[in-house]
């Protein structure tokens, strides 16, 4: 069964003056454990896209089951713990909380799923030791580049033991090796722990490292490969 | 992890958060400092009239309270006045003869109020021995001296020396006139009580009215402390019981003689409260402003936040803890700072010597020496608290209307 299945899918802005349609009857399934990029052009829904998977926002028609859960079905309460639970984000920038030091910010979310203090703090050296962070852990985002505040997220993404993990292009801000350096990261957890990841992106470099790239354009899916041994 | 966060992200915008403690630091500073001074005044008066004028507790002869006239005497003077000696609170007591008579010199005249008095009882109950700014207190070896206060020797222009003639009603009903000399001038902080009384030997004035030396129509006593006064009281009304309830006497407390006094300090502390309570609902609005402008600034963290799956109720705490932390830092600041003042004042007295005058009239010394009471530090932290969370309100609810993907997407 699929970890996540979305069908037919719209999404209309209307606050907007004309109203704007992002996605135009999308269908997608993510299994576990994929590795997924979805590409295309500027303007052409992929965050819309994701925020909709990720229960950030809702769809103006359509289906989004995660795990036999409706998100439609969840009040704006449950759908924050459903977050909360289930699905990890890494943001393009600005990811961190500024007053938190790394490590704590890779606890921040297991203290809101009231994970004991010892197992948690446990936890959080585990995973900046496996993003290569761990000599950083007392430093606050401002204190480390944009390639390693990245890697950061990541660990609090994992660290949550989420379903799947949605990042929005995560890369963007950083330079090729920072970006290389990530990837590395997300493959080595994707293949480790078994984690599914959804990213979007614009950079080839990523799409290469991708094991399935589903393309989207002016709200629909255009393409959808599947690169196997990757 | 909540309170680390609020805690911290107080000192990310130093400048706006130490301009927001300084102002409720000053504005907190402002109604202990009223506080303390106003406080420090009604003190003054309060302990000054109980000293020179009231004493703690007086005892009359009901009918004599009602219409003032001398013939109403306190029944068994002496047995009761050894019966209150020998309370142990109980510093003094004097048997007065009080009697409403007429002053006049050579060109002018008053109404007063004249006291026949034991000097030896009556200084351990009045300090007005103290006062005596001219001549001396009363005493056995003067022939029929009279004290009588500043104000009163200039509206009749007498001097230390001349003679005073006061006018009274005798135990006959007869109308007599006599004549003191002045001995002694006082001058206490209230000119209104030095303008009306006048204080001669009791066995100078029985002989010019006609009762017995060892009567009197006041019993006037003196605790070792004011605050005793309450068990005092009851003690007294346990004592007594028997003459209370045949009316044959009644003991009343400094604060029953002047209800002003008490009402005095009861006002002073409401409009303490008012003052420190207009000086936050202003404070409050700059708090608001501030956890405002730090929320609009934060939109996108706390999106950010809200995305991660943080509740609105742990959102709501979040702002509401920055906002107390922001202001409770200002108030401990600010009474930190009070406190160092008022106890600066406390001890050395604050001069106003250049009001004095006006003051005096009104029955006010012109250095006054600050108090606060510790209640008043608690409320002001208290009420800084709850207007902190009131400030919040706003700025929270503003953060619950943001929408993760929209507040994440603006910035980006
Ligand atoms: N809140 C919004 N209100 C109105 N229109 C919006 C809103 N968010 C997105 N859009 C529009 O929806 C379309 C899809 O936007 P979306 O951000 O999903 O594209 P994208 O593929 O992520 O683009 P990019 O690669 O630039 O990030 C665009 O035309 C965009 O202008
Ligand atoms: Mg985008």
């Amino acid at each position: 069964m699929s970890i996540i299945e979305a069908t037919g899918i719209y999404k209309t802005y209307q606050e907007t003056k004309v109203p704007v349609n992002a996605l135009n009857g999308v269908d997608l399934k993510i299994e576990e454990g994929e590795f997924t990029a979805i590409v295309g052009p500027s303007g052409s829904g992929k965050t819309t896209l994701l925020n909709i998977l990720g229960g950030l926002d809702l769809p103006t028609k359509g289906d989004i089951l995660i795990e036999n859960t409706n998100l439609k079905t969840l009040g704006s309460r449950q759908l924050i713990d459903f977050r909360l639970h289930n699905i990890g984000f890494v943001f393009q920038a600005y990811n961190l909380i500024p007053v938190l030091t790394a490590k704590e910010n890779t606890e921040f979310i297991m203290e809101l799923q009231k994970i004991p203090k010892k197992e948690r703090s446990k936890k959080a050296m585990e995973l900046l030791e496996a993003v290569g962070i761990a000599d950083k852990a007392d430093h606050k985002p401002g204190q480390l580049s944009g390639g390693q505040q990245q890697r950061v997220a990541v660990a609090r993404a994992l660290a949550s033991k989420p379903r799947f993990i949605i990042a929005d292009e995560p890369t963007a801000n950083l330079d090729s090796r920072s970006t290389n350096e990530l990837l590395e990261i997300m493959a080595e957890m994707n293949r480790k722990y078994h984690s599914t990841f959804i990213f979007a992106t614009h950079d080839q470099r990523v799409m290469d490292k991708a094991h399935r790239i589903v393309t989207i354009d002016d709200g629909k899916i255009i393409g959808d490969e599947t690169f196997e041994g990757r | 992890m909540l309170t680390a966060i609020a805690w911290r992200n107080l000192w990310r915008n130093k400048l706006r958060s130490t301009v927001i403690f300084t102002s409720i630091a000053v504005g907190i500073i402002g109604a202990v400092v009223s506080d303390g001074f106003m406080s420090g005044m009604t003190d003054q008066r309060v302990n000054s009239a109980i000293a020179n004028e009231v004493s703690d507790i007086q005892v009359h002869n009901p009918s004599f309270l009602l219409n003032g006239e001398i013939q109403y005497q306190i029944p068994h003077a002496g047995h009761t006045m050894r019966k209150i000696e020998s309370i142990p609170q109980v510093k003094g007591v004097s048997l007065r003869m009080r009697i409403q008579a007429m002053a006049a010199s050579a060109n002018a005249g008053a109404g007063i109020t004249l006291y026949g008095v034991n000097p030896a009882a009556e200084r351990k109950v009045s300090d007005l021995y103290k006062h005596i700014i001219q001549g001396k207190y009363l005493s056995s070896k003067d022939k029929i001296p009279a004290i009588l206060g500043q104000k009163l020797a200039h509206k009749l222009n007498l001097d230390l020396g001349d003679k005073l003639i006061v006018t009274v009603t005798d135990s006959t009903g007869t109308i007599t006139s006599g004549a003191f000399q002045i001995t002694g001038i006082y001058k206490t902080a209230n000119d209104r009580f030095d303008e009306a009384n006048v204080f001669v030997r009791k066995k100078d004035l029985s002989a010019l009215i006609g009762y017995p030396v060892k009567s009197g129509d006041e019993i006037a006593i003196r605790l070792k402390a004011n605050r005793q006064t309450p068990v005092v009281m009851k003690k007294l009304q346990h004592i007594f019981q028997k003459e209370i309830n045949s009316k044959q006497i009644v003991i009343q407390s400094w604060d029953q003689i002047q209800p002003l006094l008490k009402s005095m300090i009861a006002m002073m502390n409401y409009f303490s409260y008012i003052f420190l309570v207009i000086i936050l609902a202003a404070l409050a609005f700059a708090i608001i402003n501030t956890m405002l402008m730090a929320v609009m600034e934060r939109t996108r963290e706390i999106g950010m936040l809200m995305a991660l799956g943080m509740n609105k109720r742990k959102i709501f705490s979040l702002i509401m803890l920055e906002t107390i932390f922001l202001s409770v830092v200002g108030a401990v600041l600010g009474l930190i700072i009070s406190i160092f003042i008022i106890n600066h004042y406390a001890t050395y007295g604050f001069e106003l010597s250049s009001v004095a005058r006006g003051l005096n009239y009104i029955g006010y010394s012109s250095r006054i020496f600050f108090r606060v009471n510790t209640n008043f530090y608690i409320t002001s932290i208290i009420l800084v608290v709850v207007v902190a969370v009131m400030s919040s309100i706003s700025p929270a609810l503003k953060a619950l209307k943001l929408q993760p993907a929209t507040a994440i997407r603006d910035i980006q």
